[in-house]
């Protein structure tokens, strides 16, 4: 199915992008079908070319091949204009430590030429509560503050497309929380967002998840889509000296992935049989070296048990590096 | 306890040395991963080598002559055959008129400008020792001195062969010909008035390409590069937002330098401010883009600093500054003709000292503008728009 520009109802909308970097490529023939007006999680380990792909989107780099439009527009050669309507949050603090909270607030809007600056940051500086330090430096701030600062500065323009770039990496739980409530607010009234994340619950608080791993989309869909489609089934072992058994349950053949999250051991496989042998041997174990019992319970796969296995399905980094 | 606690903190001197050398082994691959500064380490001091070895000469020779001739004859012959064979003057000119002589000096095009009067030969061979004019450009003090003071020997050797018999009295003392010359434009040959002019360009040079050579290295190292490439900005509008600051801080340093010259060092002022101003901005615009285009190729402040100092160098080397430009090399001249400091020494020192008009340095005006044109072109194709 090939989609061209008139399909309004995408915001983006790229086939096959390719990026290389000197010989090794970082991302690898992606497709993305997003439609306007969503929020979607863009998860993978570090590396896997999320942001690559996301700097591609808004034309900061040109792909090796593939194409695609972003807002109805061809991202090779219309950067200009996307970049008038999207919103872009960087990994990296990219605002200027050196200026003050209003002065890079003030500076950014003249760079899309807002009529009405200084009304326009004011309300800003409101709807931030940094009413009473809008004099101070941008680098003085914490990290929450910050993240809060950027993502006010890079939605002063109104845009139709937000893509936030690791937002709330090493951000405390209730500045996450607040951060996302702002992401949702921005939905609400219209913004179609993109955010890339390494945090489970994040990902639960978007419409649909899209999985990298090694430059390829390994998976995309809803939550529940993703946990489904995997067809992983998972057991949920439960006692004091659980994590004792790890070692042993590594050499086990039968369990696609082991974790130990939340005081259980998850293992998990896409074959429920294997999996009950290895329970059973486990017993048998516990028994013939005196260790504290186990309780095993089947459960339904959580996201991150999905991940863990994604990614180890996935397997080695193929890639080349250098 | 207290033995172990004691042997513990103890250092002993290897551990020592293995930390050193940790250190060292660090340093070492970091040195060797940063090619460009690698390259500066050992680019640098070749150049200053060969500048200073083989470009550099204080003794300059072969400087253009201008020659104006009322009065043909064997004798004149002589004495400008005289010249040519003395190494320090190069007759390169026959004017037609005495004004002539006078334009090519002011232009710089001549080092010097002879004049030989209607019946110079007669009043020779009556022993009546005429005079012979030689007009010097000596704004710069150091570049005409031994030419000046060799002048004499040069004219009675070169005649020595022809006042033989009748006229061998003539050999005698005092010398047959009275040499006048006139040291125009600084005959007073200080040195500050030739140096302070000069100066106002290495300020400028120096202070506004390393300072805008950071412009966007900055931006690259902070991070805040892909930001400002995410925002609907175009090159051409980031380099000329960025230079413009530079040009008030240029305007200043030259109020304050030009201040200088007059009220501490007594440096005369014969030309039009005007012609200065006009002078002094397009330079200021020069380096100011040479400083973006090297912030368009250097990844970190240090590079940018690297290269600021890699055109620095020549700059004050080549460019007449230090040395007589005449003084140098042929290959050292054309390297020096490319850099910027060059012709803006040229019409700064022709507007002070020389009272010309900008116009009458117009090969130097267009030689800036041209390296102006080039450097931006270069510094826009630069500019990445993307992070590639």
């Amino acid at each position: 199915m090939i989609r061209t520009n008139t399909d309004q109802t995408l915001a983006i909308n790229v086939k096959g992008l390719v990026k290389d970097f000197d010989g090794r490529t970082v991302v690898d023939n992606i497709d993305i079908q997003m439609p306007k007006g969503q929020v979607w999680g863009f998860l993978g380990p570090n590396g896997s070319g999320k942001t690559t792909t996301i700097r591609m989107i808004c034309g900061l780099l040109k792909p090796t091949a593939g194409s695609g439009f972003c807002l109805g527009h061809d991202i090779i050669t219309e950067a200009a204009i996307i970049k008038r309507a999207t919103g872009y949050m960087t990994q990296k603090f990219s605002f200027w430590a050196d200026l003050s909270i209003r002065e890079n607030l003030e500076f950014v809007g003249r760079l899309y030429n807002q009529t009405n600056l200084k009304r326009l940051v004011n309300e800003t500086l409101e709807s931030l509560g940094l009413e009473h330090r809008q004099n101070q430096l941008a680098g003085t701030l914490s990290g929450g503050w910050k993240q809060r600062l950027a993502l006010a500065a890079v939605t002063m323009h109104q845009p139709q497309l937000l893509l936030l770039d690791e937002p709330t990496a090493g951000v405390d739980p209730q500045a996450r929380r607040d951060f996302w409530d702002q992401i949702h607010y921005f939905s609400d009234q219209g913004m179609t967002v993109l955010v890339s994340t390494h945090y489970m619950d994040e990902a639960e608080r978007c419409d649909q998840i899209v999985y990298l791993a090694h430059g390829q989309l390994i998976t995309q869909g809803s939550v529940m889509d993703v946990i489904k489609q995997s067809g992983l089934l998972t057991f949920k072992g439960t006692g004091s000296y659980v994590r004792q058994l790890i070692p042993w349950l590594k050499q086990q053949t039968g369990i696609e992935h082991i974790a130990y999250f939340g005081n259980a051991l998850h293992i998990s496989s896409t074959d429920l049989s294997s999996l009950s042998q290895v329970i059973r041997r486990s017993q048998m174990y516990i028994a013939d070296h005196n260790l504290e019992s186990v309780q095993w319970q089947q459960v339904d796969p959580s996201l991150e048990d999905t991940f863990i296995a994604l990614m180890t399905k996935s397997g080695e980094d193929q890639r080349k590096y250098r | 306890m207290k033995s172990h606690q004691k042997g513990f903190l103890r250092d002993s001197l290897i551990d020592q040395l293995s930390r050193v050398s940790a250190i060292l082994r660090k340093e070492f691959i970091q040195m060797i991963r940063d090619k460009m500064t690698f390259a500066m380490m050992l680019v640098i001091p070749l150049m200053q080598l060969l500048l200073f070895g083989f470009a550099i000469n204080t003794d300059p020779k072969h400087l253009p002559t201008a020659i104006y001739i009322e009065d043909h004859s064997p004798l004149v012959r002589s004495i400008m055959r005289g010249f040519s064979v003395s190494d320090y003057y190069q007759i390169v000119h026959q004017s037609v008129s005495p004004q002539e002589n006078s334009d090519l000096l002011a232009r710089g095009e001549v080092a010097f400008a002879v004049h030989f009067p209607v019946g110079f030969t007669d009043q020779l061979i009556k022993g009546e020792r005429p005079t012979l004019l030689i007009e010097a450009d000596a704004s710069d003090p150091s570049a005409s001195s031994q030419a000046i003071s060799r002048v004499h020997e040069i004219v009675n050797q070169s005649l020595q062969h022809d006042l033989t018999g009748v006229l061998s009295n003539l050999q005698t003392q005092p010398d047959p010909v009275i040499v006048i010359v006139h040291p125009l434009y600084n005959p007073e040959g200080k040195s500050q008035y030739n140096i302070v002019p000069g100066l106002l360009g290495v300020i400028l040079t120096m202070t506004l390409v390393m300072i805008t050579s950071m412009a966007m290295t900055r931006e690259a190292e902070t991070g805040t590069l892909e930001n400002l490439l995410a925002m609907p900005v175009k090159p051409l509008e980031v380099m000329m937002g960025k230079i413009l600051p530079y040009v008030v801080v240029g305007a200043i340093q030259t109020t304050v330098v030009l201040l200088a010259a007059k009220y501490i060092f007594w440096v005369p002022f014969v030309g039009h401010m005007f012609h200065l101003v006009i002078a002094v901005m397009l330079f200021i615009i020069t380096n100011l883009s040479l400083g973006f285009t090297f912030s368009t190729i250097a990844r970190t402040q240090m590079q940018a600093m690297q290269l600021t100092f890699f055109f620095f160098l020549p700059s004050i080397l080549l460019s007449g500054f230090m040395f007589p430009f005449r003084g140098m090399p042929e290959w050292a001249q054309i390297i020096g003709e490319i850099l910027p400091l060059t012709h803006f020494l040229r019409i700064i020192r022709g507007i002070m000292l020389k009272g010309n008009s900008i116009s009458e340095h117009q090969p130097d005006v267009y030689a800036l503008l041209i390296f102006t044109l080039l450097i931006m072109l270069i510094a826009i194709k630069r500019y990445r728009q993307t992070l590639d």
